[in-house]
């Protein structure tokens, strides 16, 4: 009688503990949550009224009021849009290389090792690799052009990443399927396996490119321009991006710069989450298109 | 003899198809050359940083570099011992960490064990976009938020910390062990948790005792990767965390990082060939090595002590 009462406090002592570690892990996985809500609250306060027409058409200024975002979004768009049109032809190439042509060697191995070894790569790092090969030895300066293939080699680990995983997810059975009747293998990749892998290996470009969009450590290295008080037009003017600005305002000692950082802030937020949102649809179309 | 010959003159089928052999020939080697730039982005970075850091090393003793105490390269006369550098870089990782590794893993046993589906739902794609705020954003935050807060509750906190940035840097790597600890937890058969429940095991006993060490090569690997990228943030730290090298355990005080320095040099115009120039690549090649090093680190760790199960 008296052993079972102590096997019964037993057992409920160790529900209690159950269900405190149950709040317990709970309360660590809304902590996230509340720090994103906190972030989002704070510049939403700060910088909600600063959005406003002469600030998004606005050039720089050393009156806060006065501040304009617009070089800054000129130059993120034109720069991300270069180092689309570098990094997904290499980036994509590279994953249908090493998922369907590569054999299984040595090289290939080096190859698999070194991609992901450079997505674990500081990106501050890559801007030191630009600087040193795009501004210096390549004389490109401190240019538009520099950013965008500094960014490129930044994604294309990523690209190449997130396609093979595309690519991978294409069945074999299509594959095999070509092969029977007779097509090449690259007839069976470019007709079948690449349609196929394409809203995966879109998804992943749109993630990497929006990585890409919010990063200001290599840009600041090549030597993005805090202070632009114009819109780029060549590849070779000087530039600045949404996130080196925001840098820029943020750095500011006076307390006004912050709210017209938040007001960056804001805009480069509403840019990603407009990317993240398109990534998303394009996956939840092909995943209810494409039944195997 | 003569069947031989025949095979060997084609027809213009066969030479259509020959063709067609050819033009795959040619585009692997397009493809293979793609893939071939990992090799030579690897290679661009090491000869870079090693060529402009072995000048740096004709200037400064590897010793003097490596244990010196005093950072001040802009200074006259310099001093180039990087250590307060690796002492600041340090200060960030232990407090990320001690705020990302714990609350990653429970927000990772709680999505594995206890989220209904409606629960994870929700959380996952909130931690993805926590992961997917820029570096800037979290400085920005950790100056306008983070820092008054501290100086508020805490006395003696100066304007630049490292202990906000280590707050931000801490919420940023959290998603980061968040989504690698569920990998893993989700990589245990369900088999060993119907296992301890059929022996009477609560679920906080199945988590402790069961899913934590057979899925403990994950959780190593994914603190070690936690670090690498506490060891290479750049923005948030060179916003809140200040300019001043210096080594000190308090992180009340101002420090400079790694990378926080080779920002706040960049910042400014370098003139090429100088000194200052150079350090750029020395400190950038001991960041380089050190964050190498850790994601090696991490897959060893991963591949060694992994459990097998069919």
């Amino acid at each position: 009688m008296n052993s079972l009462a102590v096997a019964d406090a037993q057992l409920a002592a160790r529900h209690r503990a159950g269900r405190r570690f149950e709040v317990l892990l709970w309360l660590m996985t809304a902590a996230g949550v509340v720090m994103l809500v906190l972030l989002l609250i704070q510049i939403l306060t700060q910088g909600a009224t600063w959005v406003r027409g002469s600030f998004l058409t606005g050039v720089a200024s050393i009156r806060p009021e006065r501040a304009g975002f617009l070089p800054a979004i000129v130059g993120s768009v034109a720069i991300i849009a270069i180092t689309g049109l570098v990094a997904v032809p290499v980036g994509v190439a590279a994953a249908v290389y090493l998922e369907e042509f590569a054999p299984r060697n040595r090289l290939t191995s080096i190859i698999e090792t070194n991609v992901s070894n450079l997505a674990g790569v500081p990106a501050i790092v890559y801007g030191l690799l630009g600087l040193a090969l795009f501004v210096r030895a390549l004389s490109l300066g401190r240019s538009l052009l520099s950013g965008a293939l500094t960014l490129a080699i930044l994604v294309l680990p990523t690209i190449i990443i997130a396609s093979r995983e595309a690519i991978r997810a294409v069945p074999q059975s299509l594959r095999l399927a070509a092969l029977a009747v007779g097509a090449t293998r690259w007839q069976t990749t470019w007709h079948h396996v690449l349609p196929a892998a394409l809203p995966g290996v879109l998804t992943s470009v749109i993630l990497a490119l929006s990585r890409a969009l919010g990063e200001a450590a290599p840009l600041l290295v090549i030597g993005a321009a805090s202070y632009v008080p114009f819109l780029p037009r060549k590849l070779s003017d000087s530039f600045t991006a949404m996130p080196i600005q925001i840098y820029t305002w943020s750095a500011m000692p006076q307390a006004q710069f912050q709210n017209v950082a938040a007001a960056g802030i804001i805009v480069l937020l509403v840019v990603l989450l407009s990317m993240n949102a398109t990534a998303i649809i394009i996956r939840q179309r092909a995943g209810s298109k494409l039944k195997w | 003899m003569s069947e031989l010959h025949e095979v060997g003159t084609i027809g213009p089928g066969l030479r259509r198809r020959r063709g067609r052999f050819l033009g795959e020939e040619g585009i692997r080697l397009g493809l293979a050359a793609a893939a071939g730039v990992a090799i030579v982005i690897t290679l661009g970075i090491a000869i870079t940083l090693i060529s402009e850091a072995l000048r740096f090393f004709a200037h400064v003793g590897l010793a003097e570099f490596l244990f010196g105490r005093k950072w001040a390269p802009t200074f006259k006369p310099p001093a180039f011992g990087v250590l307060p550098l690796v002492a600041g870089t340090l200060h960030i990782v232990v407090g990320s960490c001690l705020i990302a590794v714990p609350l990653g893993l429970g927000a990772a046993l709680w999505l594995s064990e206890y989220a209904s589906d409606r629960g994870r739902a929700i959380i996952k794609p909130t931690l993805e976009v926590l992961a997917g705020i820029p570096s800037v954003v979290f400085g920005y935050f950790a100056i306008n938020a983070i820092t008054p807060l501290l100086r508020k509750i805490m006395p003696g906190v100066d304007v630049f910390n490292s202990l906000s940035a280590s707050v931000v840097v801490g919420v940023m790597v959290l998603p980061l062990v968040a989504s690698l600890c569920d990998d893993a937890f989700r990589a245990v058969p369900r088999a060993l948790r119907e296992g301890a429940y059929a022996l009477g095991a609560t679920k906080r006993e199945v988590c402790i005792q069961v899913l934590i060490p057979a899925a403990l090569s994950g959780v190593l690997a994914a603190v070690v990767l936690a670090v690498s990228r506490a060891v290479g943030e750049t923005m948030a730290v060179a916003l809140a965390a200040g300019n001043l090298a210096q080594l000190t355990l308090d992180p009340r005080q101002s420090i400079q990082t790694m990378t926080g320095f080779i920002v706040q040099i960049s910042a400014g115009d370098v003139a090429h060939g100088s000194v200052e120039y150079q350090t750029l690549f020395a400190v950038g090649l001991l960041l380089f090595l050190i964050t190498l090093a850790m994601n090696l680190i991490a897959n060893y760790i991963f591949r060694k002590f992994r459990e097998e199960y069919e």
